[in-house]
């Protein structure tokens, strides 16, 4: 096995990894507010965050171009004002692997949050305890089983994240090459031998992870 | 040849041909002159880096033509003996040039120039995949540039990738085919053309692919190609003539 194949798993685990962290605080979060809130537009906003899961990462890839391209909407004030630009980063990596995965992270632990007996909640309340406290109380350890499989399902959706990777963060071989990627590349270039080795590593390694989580979720924690 | 029924079953009369993206503009523009002659024929391009074009080859994909922008990647296929015996002809050339965005306020006028600290990314195509980016490696070899740029240089999939980057702004240079900048002239400048003598040749092989059912017809559209109207096409889109 060599120094590139060790340094394309390694990254795809710290892409991953830094990826399902930030859909794990953001999309609890946003699940929490879909699931006990009640606004304008609250439905549109869970289209809009759910888009991701149903568009081609190609499109995906598109926007976040778009947003956090060099000239993009967004990424034109941030080079102006730091001179930094996401483009060709692990961090434009980490970003298409969350806005793929949240999607997932929020449909689970938004189910799981709304089937919490609101009774529960509310004796919550009437013994004096506020919204924060009751959410990590109460509503928090009841979602866990919804969670904890959107966390995994995320993370296995992030560590397969190619077509908006790819587009956002390139193939920089030592830097931006996730395994996706080096697969891609190295069957592309007709290296089978080399292909195969990563992808037999890849399956092995995914499917530890999904085997350690489902046990997790069967016993709890 | 089994080619495969449903989705992609070519109706009589079509050919399938895989060129370099970077004949994209002149091939279509080639295509249409082939179907005006030849009423009932239809061209289907599939246009990529030359190195994924052969592995889809190899990989047994239907293609009638293939015309790669480099000996290697139709050496590759070649020596399956996938090509059609004496169809394979050297049809253009190409010049490799020096991009920066238009709007770009970094000097940058010679490869030397890469070296400045202003440089921050550098694109080339994928050396792996596409002959474009093997070329801009000769090239960096040649002014002995490789290790001090290898931290500045962004792989691109292909050619026009390379181009579009820099037209957008995401690098602040890049090493294309000059008929590549030609056709976004008002988003690339043209810094300078690479001298002759830093790289192998640009050469572009075309051929018909062995066992295809539209043998003639391929034949046809190669002749095109290799014609004075087909190369008058190419030579509007800035290829120079082959080098026997």
């Amino acid at each position: 096995m060599d120094e590139s194949v060790l340094f394309s798993l390694r990254l795809s685990l710290q892409v991953a990894i830094a990826a399902t962290v930030l859909v794990v605080l953001v999309g609890t979060g946003m699940s929490f507010i879909l699931a006990r809130k009640n606004f304008r537009g609250k439905e549109i906003l869970d289209i809009f965050l759910t888009l991701p899961l149903v568009l081609p990462p190609t499109v995906t890839g598109y926007y976040l171009i778009l947003f956090m391209g060099r000239n993009g909407l967004v990424g034109r004030y941030l080079f102006h004002w730091t001179g930094w630009s996401i483009m060709f980063t692990w961090y434009a990596a980490v970003l298409a692997s969350f806005i793929v995965a949240l999607p997932l992270m929020i449909k689970t632990t938004r189910a799981a949050i709304e089937s919490v007996d609101t009774n529960l909640i509310k004796v919550s309340y009437t013994l004096g305890h506020g919204e924060l406290k009751t959410f990590f109380r109460v509503i928090l350890p009841l979602s866990k089983k919804g969670m904890i499989s959107g966390a995994v399902l995320s993370f296995a959706r992030a560590m397969g994240e190619f077509g908006a990777t790819l587009m956002v963060a390139g193939n920089i071989p030592g830097k931006t090459n996730t395994m996706p990627i080096a697969i891609y590349t190295s069957a592309s270039s007709g290296d089978w031998s080399r292909a195969n080795m990563m992808v037999i590593f890849f399956t092995l390694v995914s499917g530890a992870f999904l085997y350690i989580a489902n046990r997790f979720s069967k016993k709890g924690f | 040849m089994v080619l495969p029924t449903g989705i992609g079953a070519q109706s009589p009369h079509e050919i399938t041909v895989s060129a370099a993206i970077s004949l994209k503009n002149a091939f279509e523009d080639i295509a249409k002159v082939f179907q005006e002659r030849n009423p009932g024929a239809k061209v289907l391009f599939n246009f990529g880096a030359s190195g994924d074009l052969a592995r889809q080859i190899e990989a047994g994909a239907p293609v009638d033509v293939f015309a790669s922008a480099a000996r290697k990647d139709m050496d590759d296929i070649d020596g399956k003996g996938l090509v059609a015996s004496n169809s394979r002809k050297n049809f253009a050339g190409n010049a490799v040039v020096l991009i920066k965005p238009a709007n770009s306020n970094i000097p940058i006028s010679s490869i030397e120039d890469l070296k400045r600290k202003e440089v921050g990314k550098i694109a080339i195509g994928n050396p792996k995949t596409v002959p474009a980016g093997r070329y801009a490696e000769e090239v960096l070899r040649h002014f002995n540039l490789q290790e001090t740029l290898k931290k500045k240089l962004i792989f691109s999939e292909n050619v026009r990738q390379v181009l579009d980057y820099v037209a957008r702004g995401e690098v602040d240079a890049g090493l294309v085919y000059s008929t590549d900048a030609m056709v976004r002239s008002k988003e690339v400048k043209v810094v300078m053309k690479v001298p002759e003598g830093s790289h192998q040749p640009v050469v572009y092989p075309i051929g018909v692919i062995k066992g295809t059912k539209e043998e003639a017809l391929s034949k046809t559209f190669v002749d095109l190609v290799l014609s004075q109207d087909g190369q008058k096409i190419l030579n509007k889109y800035g290829f120079i003539p082959a080098k026997p």
